[in-house]
């Protein structure tokens, strides 16, 4: 089998040794194609559906969507009260969401002695971030509506929704700074820093960037939740606007409002109008990200 | 993971142990004057300099063993000390017990006492951060904060609370650390962007700039070519005017050039409760450097200061 050997066969012989075995390429492929149809999937349906409301509801998006609070006449109606209690829900749930979560992930992950109460509230903030959120509502009509005497108001729907996200922001910021290495906190006590002048202006910025990935995913949930704010009495129309600051005042939001449209009898509601609603939900929401994730960047630039 | 350099660097002394003595003078001889002639370069050592740190009979424990027992010794004002010995002997746990950084580990408890300047550093009652602003450190890999130079400079007197002038303290630092005339022109640039020495000697400086007593060294040198490396023990000399220097060193040649005290520190075996081996470092011999590496009095000192290079 082997011819004479010369040095340019010994070259042919190396040249074909570097070469894959027939069947690797095929199987590399084939696996390739697998996860590219996993992404398909994902996307593809998103799009559709993003397209679908697109059909639908483009055409029905006016200015009377913007500047009109809800009627029985679905040319004149306009998600006036939903817009503004969205935009109050975001900014206290963003707030609240944001100093507690924050807090309580530094508590964690900085403070916390290594015992069995702490490993407990680890477990079991895992475990929370799972729990279907209409209960959550159930918990904040309870406690909050009714214990509390809060009312079916603004301040409570704000409140159900944080304690909705606080298990996923908490998660996501512990991770974020247990990303920090170890290395910068010794650097800032070594030089006669406290803990937590180390913490507040080493570790916790440098943790931002992550800190805030998860906190805009959070909110983003929160936002479009329906459940929870339906149980603790988010209003189907209102016809005054909300603000943040009132807190006390009863609210409605987008996605009550699209609830509230799909199950009219009409056909123009369900068919026009909610899907204008849906867009202008989704609007916001991108809004929302896109001013999160230029505060993002504006922070890991600095650092 | 400790045991694994535990065991790693037994292997190492095992090795030296099975050379007889013959081949060991006979090998090493050439280097160990060679060491001996580095050492004796440096300025004498002032035995009358006051005490700064007075170790009585020092044991450092993780959990229920000892990383290093039973270790008493004194390091003395404005002199380099240097603590050598092979991997996983507890040097950096005796270093980082200096200016309680090892209070961040848990499991890490002190005995005996360490008294600095008199004071008795695990006194109940003393702020570790009160002593981390006399003790500074420096780490073995450079440890910048992602910012700007000036802020990693002014970080440190931000937060002590002293009173001073920002350019005046900035230039001072870099000066000190011989770094004021490659970076003076980007100040504001990232720390991030020097290279590994100038990101040590950047660490340097930030320690000095909360103008500490002492600071202490865990092989700031491991991560640096050897340009660097001699730039930062040129910086260590100079520093000694002001600073009591210790420094934690694998590289022999640095403890010899570098260093007027050297202690020399290895791993012995010792049985737990359970009665499973375990290694634990102990202080061998603790002298002037050119008696360490010239004429040491322990075989073990001998042993290892030949075996590396022998």
């Amino acid at each position: 089998m082997m011819a004479v050997s010369t040095p340019q066969r010994e070259a042919e012989v190396a040249q074909d040794a570097l070469h894959a075995p027939d069947d690797r390429g095929r199987r590399e492929r084939g696996f390739e194609f697998g996860l590219l149809i996993a992404t398909a999937v994902a996307v593809v349906v998103l799009a559709v559906l993003l397209i679908d409301i697109a059909i639908d509801g483009l055409p029905f998006i006016n200015s009377t969507r913007f500047t009109e609070y809800s009627s029985r006449f679905p040319e004149e109606f306009g998600f006036r009260s939903g817009i503004t209690g969205t935009l109050s829900l975001m900014i206290l749930v963003g707030l609240l969401s944001f100093v507690i979560g924050v807090g309580g992930a530094t508590y964690l992950e900085e403070f916390a002695p290594n015992n069995r109460f702490t490993r407990f509230v680890e477990a079991n903030t895992s475990n929370l971030a799972g729990v279907p959120s209409v209960v959550y509502g159930l918990l904040g009509a309870g406690v909050f509506v009714f214990f509390f005497s809060l009312g079916r108001s603004l301040i409570v729907g704000a409140i159900t929704l944080s304690l909705l996200i606080l298990p996923v922001i908490i998660v996501a910021s512990r991770e974020a700074l247990r990303a920090v290495p170890n290395a910068l906190r010794e650097a800032g006590l070594g030089l006669g820093a406290t803990p937590l002048q180390t913490i507040g202006r080493q570790i916790l910025p440098q943790a931002l960037p992550g800190i805030l990935t998860g906190t805009i995913l959070a909110l983003s949930r929160a936002i479009g939740e329906t459940a929870p704010i339906l149980v603790v009495g988010a209003l189907f129309s209102r016809r005054s606007d909300n603000v943040p600051w009132d807190i006390d005042d009863a609210f409605s939001a987008l996605p009550i409002q699209v609830f509230d449209l799909v199950k009219r009898p009409q056909a123009a509601f369900q068919e026009q109008v909610a899907p204008a609603g849906i867009i202008i939900l989704l609007v916001l929401l991108l809004l929302m990200n896109s001013i999160a994730i230029y505060l993002r960047n504006r922070y890991s630039r600095s650092s | 993971m400790d045991q694994q350099t535990a065991a790693a660097s037994s292997v190492d002394i095992d090795r030296t142990s099975t050379m007889t003595r013959g081949e060991h003078a006979r090998q090493s001889r050439p280097l160990d004057s060679e060491l001996a002639r580095q050492a004796g370069a440096g300025p004498a050592v002032r035995e009358d300099a006051e005490v700064v740190f007075d170790l009585d009979d020092v044991t450092v424990k993780y959990g229920s063993f000892p990383a290093i027992r039973d270790v008493t010794m004194q390091i003395r004002e404005r002199m380099i000390t240097a603590l050598i010995g092979p991997s996983g002997c507890g040097k950096t746990t005796l270093l980082r017990c200096f200016n309680r950084m090892n209070d961040l580990i848990p499991s890490a408890s002190v005995e005996g006492t360490i008294r600095y300047k008199g004071a008795d550093l695990y006194a109940s009652g003393v702020d570790p951060v009160e002593v981390r602003r006399r003790i500074g450190m420096v780490f073995q890999k450079p440890n910048p904060f992602p910012k700007s130079i000036r802020e990693n400079i002014l970080f440190g007197p931000r937060v002590t609370g002293m009173e001073f002038d920002a350019d005046e303290i900035v230039e001072r630092s870099l000066k000190g650390a011989a770094l004021w005339d490659e970076v003076s022109g980007k100040l504001d640039d990232s720390a991030l962007g020097l290279s590994g020495g100038q990101q040590q000697r950047l660490c340097i400086a930030r320690a000095t700039a909360v103008e500490p007593d002492t600071i202490l060294m865990d092989e700031p040198c491991s991560a640096l070519d050897p340009i660097a490396t001699g730039a930062i023990e040129d910086l260590m000399r100079a520093l000694r005017e002001d600073y009591t220097i210790v420094i934690v060193t694998h590289n022999m040649q640095q403890a010899a050039r570098a260093c007027d005290m050297t202690a020399f520190i290895t791993t012995e075996v010792a049985q737990d409760e359970q009665g499973h081996d375990r290694r634990s470092g102990r202080l061998i011999e603790f002298d002037r450097t050119e008696v360490i590496f010239g004429d040491p009095n322990d075989q073990r000192t001998e042993d290892y200061i030949s075996g590396r290079f022998g």
